[in-house]
């Protein structure tokens, strides 16, 4: 029992990460229906950038306590990354926008491309480990295990998420930004400026993906140039799978795509007899988004469109 | 007018053929670069079929390729008789199958993993489909890199090594070729057989496209709903775009097997399939000479650029790596060949009206 609730607890964990990247995705496919491919890598800039932040703030106030320490380098990430974000919306894509639809596709891996080698050049391509800044003392809940750091991305989580729903569904930039996505002409018309709102967007999404890089790199302790490529992966998947577009759908789908992959990877073994071991728990996610998708092909809370999507 | 395009397809042929030769004075390394050149050539004409033709975004396309490749390792090298007593006891000369028989069967194998991936694929539409297919090519990487347990078939991620190099007819590529005092190199002998190999691709594709067959995948390509309304068998349709598509890749893979010697899961990562996606784009989406140059461009302009990037490397006083720079160059290019010329270097002239002023929705 204790083992499902530790796997149902890691699953969260993860969920909760891939939930936050799959919003950058979402958003930004619901307004200009392109896969952003280079999303992962502002997720890897803003980790590394917050590992550099915190190095230089431990040389320079060693007495600071970790949280802060934790919380100034996450500002400074989000704001390097939404930066980055909007540079590369404004270079990359917004030239593009009324090219064929697998142009801005070419460019955003060309993007993704290009970052992952600046990072190379910059951060050097070691594995670096990323400093334990909070109390590493497990807290333990009915058998299981979860550390503070743990309890810190699922809280982040939980905020970040409600704050971008009252920006969505309460504020003028939110309802901007849902008629932009359900009709970028008539939106335009009514006086919504579809650049800014685009910008917002990419903006948005860009401090989304930072909060979860910086999460990343703490729950996982080690920070590189790739890393940004499976989370990346694995939140796209989740934002397909929840239906894209949908900003429900993209965090109902990384919390079960996270929960799926811990508990599919802790009892594959088991079910199979030892034949498929946990190493198979990467392909768990795509074999059920197959399966979902076969039987809802609008993702689980997509509507269904007549034309093509 | 007849006679002018007979003369330049003669002075082609002629330029094709010597090629090779004139490369391998400069070193077996250059005909090397040019041999993988047409490998990509052959994927990115398949692919073509799938995504330029049909509209159907493939982003696990290089699952075909390792289809191919490993289709060929497992019937050109001691690692089955070697794993399996029964197989060794079947064929105690070593399994190796010959060239006319791997073809047909990697191709066969290949195109039915593309019906496997097509069927349950057929309601999908665009972004939905790319993130399926983009999964398929990570399953089949993952069970390459596991299937070494509880049976050894494909030797995880070690790879297949010892694969018998391409003998064809009776003449085998690997050793270089003596005619009357001129010798051809290996790596030569290899760029005719692969060239041959293109040549009829792009024959096929060619063919194709303008068939009864091609414009119905143009006709789903434009407008599925339009198109079934037509009469056509739109489910049928794609069922062979992606079946056709992965021939392709199976052959190019069977090949790379047996030029490389070695196969491994690595070779056949997502940023492989990314990168087929890419020349098929940057080239021209659905225009034959524009994929082929696409291809050619991202397959042999990071070699090229190992030969450049050295001296720039030096005028950084060896701060920059020649690898990274080279990547650097790459998706620069990516980056700017895409904001210029938005419709693929060379694209198809036909459907300027259609396709390409088609937005998203």
């Amino acid at each position: 029992m204790d083992v499902l609730l530790q796997q149902i607890i890691n699953g969260l964990v993860m969920g909760s990460m891939y939930a936050l990247v799959a919003l950058g995705y979402t958003m930004v496919y619901g307004i200009i229906n392109l896969i952003n491919f280079a999303h992962g890598e502002v997720l890897m800039v803003a980790a590394l950038t917050s590992w550099t932040v915190i190095g230089l703030m431990k040389e320079a106030m060693p007495s600071a306590p970790g949280w802060v320490i934790l919380l100034i380098a996450l500002l400074i990430a989000a704001v390097v990354a939404a930066v980055l974000n909007f540079t590369i919306e404004k270079i990359a894509y917004r030239p593009l926008r009324n090219s064929p639809k697998l142009a801005p596709l070419i460019t955003a891996i060309g993007v993704s491309c290009l970052l992952q080698t600046l990072a190379m050049i910059i951060w050097k391509p070691n594995y670096k480990a990323y400093p334990t800044l909070l109390s590493s003392e497990p807290i333990d809940i009915a058998g299981a295990v979860i550390s503070p750091t743990q309890v810190m991305i699922l809280g982040v989580t939980a905020v970040s998420l409600a704050v971008l729903m009252w920006l969505v569904n309460a504020t003028q930039l939110g309802r901007a930004m849902r008629a932009t996505a359900e009709n970028p002409r008539v939106a335009c018309l009514m006086g919504v400026k579809p650049d800014t709102v685009i910008s917002a967007t990419f903006i948005i999404g860009a401090v989304l993906a930072a909060l979860a890089g910086v999460m990343y790199a703490s729950n996982y302790g080690t920070v590189q140039h790739s890393m940004g490529f499976l989370p990346g992966l694995k939140a796209f998947t989740a934002a397909v799978f929840g239906g894209i577009g949908n900003l429900g759908g993209a965090v109902v789908g990384g919390i079960l795509l996270g929960l799926i992959e811990s508990i599919g990877s802790g009892y594959i073994g088991e079910l199979t007899g030892g034949v498929l071991g946990s190493h198979y728990s990467d392909i768990f996610a795509f074999i059920v988004l197959i399966f979902v998708l076969t039987l809802r092909p609008s993702g689980l809370m997509g509507e269904r469109v007549a034309d093509r999507a | 007018m007849k006679s002018n395009k007979i003369l330049t397809y003669v002075l082609w042929g002629v330029g094709l053929v010597l090629l090779p030769l004139l490369l391998q004075n400069l070193g077996n390394a250059w005909v090397r670069i040019a041999d993988m050149a047409l490998l990509y050539v052959l994927l990115a004409v398949g692919l073509n079929i799938v995504v330029g033709y049909a509209g159907l975004l493939d982003l696990g396309y290089v699952a075909f390729f390792a289809v191919g490749a490993y289709m060929y390792a497992l019937l050109a090298s001691p690692h089955l008789t070697d794993t399996f007593p029964v197989i060794a006891a079947m064929f105690p000369g070593g399994l190796h199958a010959p060239l006319w028989l791997i073809l047909p069967v990697a191709a066969a194998t290949a195109g039915l993993f593309g019906l496997l991936l097509g069927a349950p694929t057929l309601k999908l539409r665009g972004d939905y489909l790319a993130i399926v297919t983009l999964g398929f090519g990570e399953i089949i990487r993952v069970f390459l890199n596991n299937l070494d347990q509880p049976y050894n078939i494909t030797n995880g991620p070690k790879g297949i090594d010892q694969i018998d190099s391409i003998s064809f007819m009776g003449l085998a590529l690997s050793k270089k070729l003596d005619l009357g005092g001129f010798e051809i190199a290996s790596v030569t002998l290899y760029f005719y057989l692969f060239l041959s190999l293109v040549l009829v691709a792009i024959l096929i594709s060619h063919r194709i496209q303008h068939s009864r067959i091609g414009r119905a995948w143009m006709a789903i390509r434009e407008d599925e709903i339009a198109a079934q309304a037509m009469g056509l068998n739109t489910r049928n349709l794609k069922l062979l775009a992606f079946g056709m598509g992965a021939t392709f890749g199976g052959v190019s893979g069977a090949m790379f097997a047996g030029f490389q010697g070695f196969v491994s899961p690595e070779s056949f990562s997502l940023m492989e399939s990314v990168m087929i996606v890419a020349m098929v784009v940057l080239g021209g989406l659905g225009h034959l000479p524009g994929v082929i140059l696409g291809a050619i461009l991202l397959s042999a302009l990071p070699e090229v650029l190992r030969y450049v990037a050295g001296p720039l490397q030096a005028l950084t006083d060896g701060r920059l790596d020649a690898s990274i720079l080279r990547q650097l160059l790459i998706a620069l290019a990516m980056i700017v060949i895409m904001l210029l010329r938005p419709h693929g270097l060379w694209p198809s002239p036909d459907h300027g009206k259609s396709l390409l002023n088609k937005e998203g929705a």
